[in-house]
């Protein structure tokens, strides 16, 4: 970690795509280099050759057997909901690769 | 400087499953838009995704099919980024522990010409993963609209090493992992309904050296002419950017297909940030190494061992094997009839032609019969006809005609000799009177014949085959002929 | 109406039983209580009386047939905003579902439904569960009932005081640092965090996977034994739930299990930043169960002070992704000023998430960044499994482990609202459990001079449950805390 850690707010908005105001960013971004610089307590302990802990307890090999359809929803369900539909798909503003 | 080409593909193939990859919504190709969802395929809030273990098996036979290692764990990560057509904006799939890891890919490359076998060589695989389709995105004039049936499919991402050389390499890859990856029954890999996607890399080196230039990735290339043009297209690009001494940039590029050219996807920086973390909601996958070896023990022949086979053992040519090898179920309708008669060249040449033309023409008509195992001839057919013929009792010409006959009724060719009274005549008094007949009527034909000229012969048999409508035995009628204008 | 709404679920269902009372006069007793009341406590984000009352009336009708369920036949149990329910809002408190329906029950629901209890309104809390007050709810500021001036608790904090406030019999909340413990105790309430896994998370719209759990609010342990009896099981649309082991018959065991249990407590909780009438006030309650004949141990839970970064780094990590399904397209908020593909997402979720929540994703989203992994997410996983070991360690110790719930009684609302590190310390008490899988249990052990509740923690083995509520009810049954009510 950095020593003084700084959060490049304008690269991680984008990327978490969250549009904010000047004024936003800058009150975030004194909070979270406070948030970061208590983050370094993290440093204070050796990890080496410690396995990362991504789920609470060791269960493997959980799945669905037998590859049986179960019922679908009606499209009506997906179009009531949607902000914009037509003819049973969601419309969004066009999409430019 | 010359400079040579390396390239690399990366193949998504939709496996086979009757439903999705974490939930039970069924999948198929064509349905209305937005039928074949349900919560978790909406990524509504509260829904959790349940692996589908189907998905498990077919991607680990397929890896074995491959000749990859099947890892004894596997896990799931998630993908992070942004788009319409994705229900959780991050896609679930395998970035550190992949299903199956490395594997090779044996490939035949284009003969001289059509008829002859070309060199074969292996491609390496990287290796292959699970993941999950996105939906479907349909741009109109000023929006798009969003089908998220496809959302959820389960996709083995099959990445090889950037071990091909040229466009031709790329292709016949593509074409040989095509017709293995059917033969395991994983995909039907029909590129017209996305069942099998190709994106390219490619870079490009100075001939002789080992580092690796910068590569470009081009993506959607959906079928195997664009695979080809587009890796062409880039070799020759990046070719005349490095020998107009600029440098290749790494970035996206998208095929056109109607300008036959690509264009770089403006990169913007973050694009590849993907965020990869391991999903806290599917727990890790332990293979049962015994259901492997049991897998491993029901794969089917690999289609360039059983060409091999076919030549050494049945003595059959290229031209016969390199139309037979690619299809499966060819193949054991192949091996099936010669349960019943052991004429392998014979049963092959029916199969690849004429069972193939029947079949093409009837898939014509709109009868969609493309598929031996749908159509009424069984190998027992084929079989039957191919002793009866080489038992002298009809005819290869009438063989024909009881062919086609079969193909519609499905009736035994046997039994279709029988009801037509198609058998071969060996009556070789009335015979002989119809050649005296013929010969005394083209007098011509004798005269070529006898300065020479074997295939004059042809005009005489054809009206003692008319008279007899078929049946008389051909080779005793060649023999009588010569007899009797050598007599004369 | 003798004060129904203030009973205990064991109280009124002998009543039922008995013919003494009915479901519909219990639900009309919540009903009335929560029309006096919640203008002040404001709890309720919204509510159905007629769906209640009907629910109430076929309770009353199964009973009448001598069919009645069980306990919790006929009981109004209130609903955090963040767990699914037919047809009902389900907006997490936050503007970006303002709108949405839940077109599917949570499974814990499904389970409440099978067990006869009466699903009533949807209770406030933090946006998306961020927050440890209550405050940062899109729609209004729940107030702490035993003090109008002063903050619930949270993120569960509308589940706390209405549980407090006799507006429900039992309420549900979710709980993934303390967000159940952390009101119970604020609001003098009994709140329970189970084993991870051991109640299903479908339908509890995700905050951070690998740590949110379900949990009941209730008057008394017994009472929240009883809810997590109805409610917990493996469940086929989680993969992360689990079968319990040992003793699930958890009410039962209540009047079996007497101890002495052999009680740890870490003196890492009783230093810096506590209160010192909390301080005191639980170290009183250590009295008491040493009074009791059990053993207390100094134990060292050493890598506590880490839990807080490292909660907040996976937690956001998780929520960063989690969330990015809240984007427009299918469902919730759409920006008007939505123009592209980029706008629509920044554009809607800049408008639909509140301040806490886009912290949390900016900071979810910065240490899974490219080049951050490593340094923060890595290694606060690896942290996670030291702060597990220790709790391991202590366990071959002692039976259960004893703690303050939170280093404070209630605040006064916007007292740190600017101070987003504050806020996060005030979760240090509870989020080590989450971390680590344990079960836990917030129950009221006196009050504060200014008369604000004050909550004792039990902290668990994983699956032991039967301990961890015989050694809460112990303390429970030994004080008459739970009676106290607070004036409205």
């Amino acid at each position: 970690m950095s020593e003084t850690p700084h959060i490049d707010i304008d690269y991680v908005a984008k990327l978490a795509r969250l549009d904010m105001t000047e004024e936003e960013k800058s009150k975030l971004g004194a909070q979270l280099d406070d948030i970061l610089g208590y983050f370094d307590k993290l440093n204070s302990v050796d990890v080496e050759g410690v396995e990362p802990m991504a789920h609470a307890h060791r269960v493997t090999n959980v799945w669905r057997e037998g590859d049986q359809p179960d019922e679908t929803y009606a499209p009506e369900i997906l179009t009531g909901m949607a902000p914009d539909q037509r003819d049973n798909q969601v419309v969004v503003p066009k999409v430019v690769e | 400087m010359p400079y040579e080409a390396v390239v690399g593909l990366e193949i998504h193939v939709q496996i086979k499953t009757c439903t999705k990859m974490f939930t039970a919504a069924p999948y198929q190709y064509g349905a209305a838009p937005n039928t074949l969802t349900d919560a978790v395929v909406l990524g509504l809030p509260g829904t959790l995704p349940v692996l589908n273990y189907a998905a498990i098996e077919k991607c680990a036979k397929l890896g074995l099919m491959l000749g990859c290692e099947i890892a004894e764990v596997c896990k799931w990560d998630r993908k992070n980024y942004f788009y319409p057509d994705s229900p959780k904006n991050y896609q679930l799939t395998q970035n550190e522990e992949p299903l199956c890891v490395g594997g090779k890919v044996e490939i035949e490359l284009p003969g001289p010409s059509r008829n002859v076998e070309g060199d074969h060589r292996w491609v390496t695989l990287n290796r292959i993963h699970l993941e999950e389709d996105p939906g479907k995105l349909t741009h109109e004039a000023f929006e798009t609209v969003i089908d998220f049936n496809r959302a959820g499919v389960p996709l083995a991402e099959i990445v090889t090493e950037p071990d091909m050389s040229s466009s031709t390499e790329a292709v016949a890859f593509l074409n040989c992992l095509r017709n293995m990856i059917i033969y395991a029954g994983v995909s039907d890999c029909d590129m017209e309904k996305g069942q099998l996607r190709c994106d390219a890399n490619v870079s490009l080196r100075p001939v002789g050296t080992k580092k690796l230039g910068t590569r470009t990735e081009i993506k959607n290339l959906n079928s195997i002419s664009n695979v080809k043009a587009a890796i062409e297209y880039e070799i020759e690009r990046q070719t005349s950017v490095l020998e107009g001494g600029g440098s290749i940039a790494q970035e996206t590029r998208r095929w056109d297909v109607e300008s036959g050219s690509s264009f770089s996807l403006r990169s913007k920086e973050e694009a590849h940030d993907y965020r990869y973390f391991p999903d806290p909601d599917l727990m890790p996958v332990q293979m049962d190494r015994s259901r492997i070896n049991e897998l491993e023990a029901e794969l089917p022949e690999r289609p360039l061992d059983k060409q091999r086979r076919y030549q050494e053992a049945f003595k059959l040519p290229f031209t016969l094997t390199s139309v037979l090898c690619v299809n499966r179920e060819l193949c054991e309708f192949f091996e099936d009839a010669l349960q019943t008669y052991e004429a392998p060249k014979q049963i092959a040449n029916y199969i690849t032609n004429d069972l193939l033309r029947e079949l093409s023409a009837a898939s014509e008509h709109g009868d969609s019969a493309l598929d031996v195992g749908k159509c009424k001839l069984t190998p027992a057919h084929i079989g039957i006809l191919s002793k009866i013929i080489d038992e002298g009792i009809i005819s290869k010409q009438i063989g024909k005609e009881v062919f086609s006959e079969m193909f519609v009724t499905g009736e035994m060719p046997d039994a279709i000799v029988e009801k037509k009274g198609l058998k071969q005549s060996d009556d070789t008094d009335e015979i002989e009177a119809l050649c005296l007949e013929a010969i005394a009527c083209n007098a011509k034909a004798v005269g070529q014949y006898k300065e020479g000229n074997t295939k004059a012969l042809n005009a005489l048999k054809g009206p003692v085959m008319k008279a007899t409508k078929g049946k008389a035995n051909p080779a005793m009628l060649d023999d009588l002929l010569k007899r009797l204008i050598n007599k004369g | 109406m003798s004060d129904l709404h203030f009973k205990t679920i064991t109280e009124l269902a002998a009543m039922l039983a008995a013919g003494e009372t009915t479901s519909v006069s219990i639900t009309h007793a919540v009903i009335e209580r929560t029309a006096a009341v919640d203008a002040q406590v404001k709890a309720f984000l919204s509510s159905d009386p007629e769906d209640a009352l009907a629910q109430a009336e076929a309770s009353d009708e199964r009973r009448a047939l001598g069919r009645a369920i069980g306990s919790l036949d006929g009981i109004p149990i209130g609903i955090k905003d963040t767990l699914a329910v037919k047809d009902q809002h389900l907006r997490c408190a936050s503007k970006m579902l303002e709108n949405y329906v839940s077109p599917f029950d949570a499974t814990c629901i499904t389970k409440l439904r099978e067990a006869g209890a009466i699903i009533w309104g949807r209770l406030n809390m933090d946006e998306f569960a961020m927050g440890s007050s209550t405050e940062n709810s899109a729609f209004q500021t729940t107030c702490n009932p035993w003090n109008l001036e002063t903050i619930p608790g949270g993120s569960s904090g509308g589940s706390a005081a209405a549980m407090s406030a006799g507006e429900a019999i039992a309420t549900l909340g979710t709980d993934t640092g303390g967000s159940i413990r952390q009101p119970a105790a604020l609001c003098g309430v009994v709140g329970m965090k189970p084993t991870y896994g051991l109640i299903s998370r479908y339908g509890l719209v995700a905050f951070a996977s690998s740590l949110d759990q379900v949990g009941p609010f209730a008057r008394t342990v017994e009472d929240a034994a009883l809810l997590m009896e109805a409610m917990l099981g493996k469940d086929p649309l989680d993969s992360t739930s689990i079968a319990p082991e040992g003793e699930t018959n958890y009410a039962a065991a209540l009047k079996v299990k007497k101890g002495p249990w052999k009680l740890g407590v870490p003196q890492e909780f009783f230093g810096e930043g506590i209160d010192p009438e909390v301080k005191v006030n639980i170290e009183k309650a250590i009295d008491w169960y040493k009074e009791q004949g059990c053993e207390i141990v100094d134990i060292s839970l050493p890598h506590s002070e880490l839990a807080v970064p490292v909660y907040y780094i996976v937690a956001t990590a998780e929520a960063s992704s989690n969330l990015a399904r809240f984007d427009g397209v299918r469902y919730g908020h759409r920006s008007e000023e939505a123009k592209d593909a980029l706008t629509l997402f920044t554009k809607s979720r800049g408008e639909g998430f509140g301040d806490e929540v886009k912290r949390r994703i900016i900071l979810g989203t910065y240490v899974l960044s490219s080049g951050y992994y490593d340094a923060y997410y890595l290694r606060a996983q690896k942290v996670r499994r030291r702060i597990l070991g220790d709790f391991e360690k202590a366990f071959e110790q002692v039976d259960a482990i004893l703690t303050p719930t939170s280093p404070t009684p209630a605040f006064n609302r916007g007292e740190r609202a600017n101070d987003p590190l504050a806020m996060y310390l005030s979760d240090v008490y509870t989020i080590s459990v989450n971390l680590a899988g344990l079960p836990a249990i917030s129950i009221p052990s006196g009050f504060t001079e200014r008369g604000l509740p004050i909550g004792l923690q039990v902290i668990g083995k994983a699956f032991g449950e039967a301990d961890m509520f015989a050694i809460a009810n112990a303390f429970e049954q030994g004080h008459d805390y739970y009676k106290a009510v607070p004036a409205l």
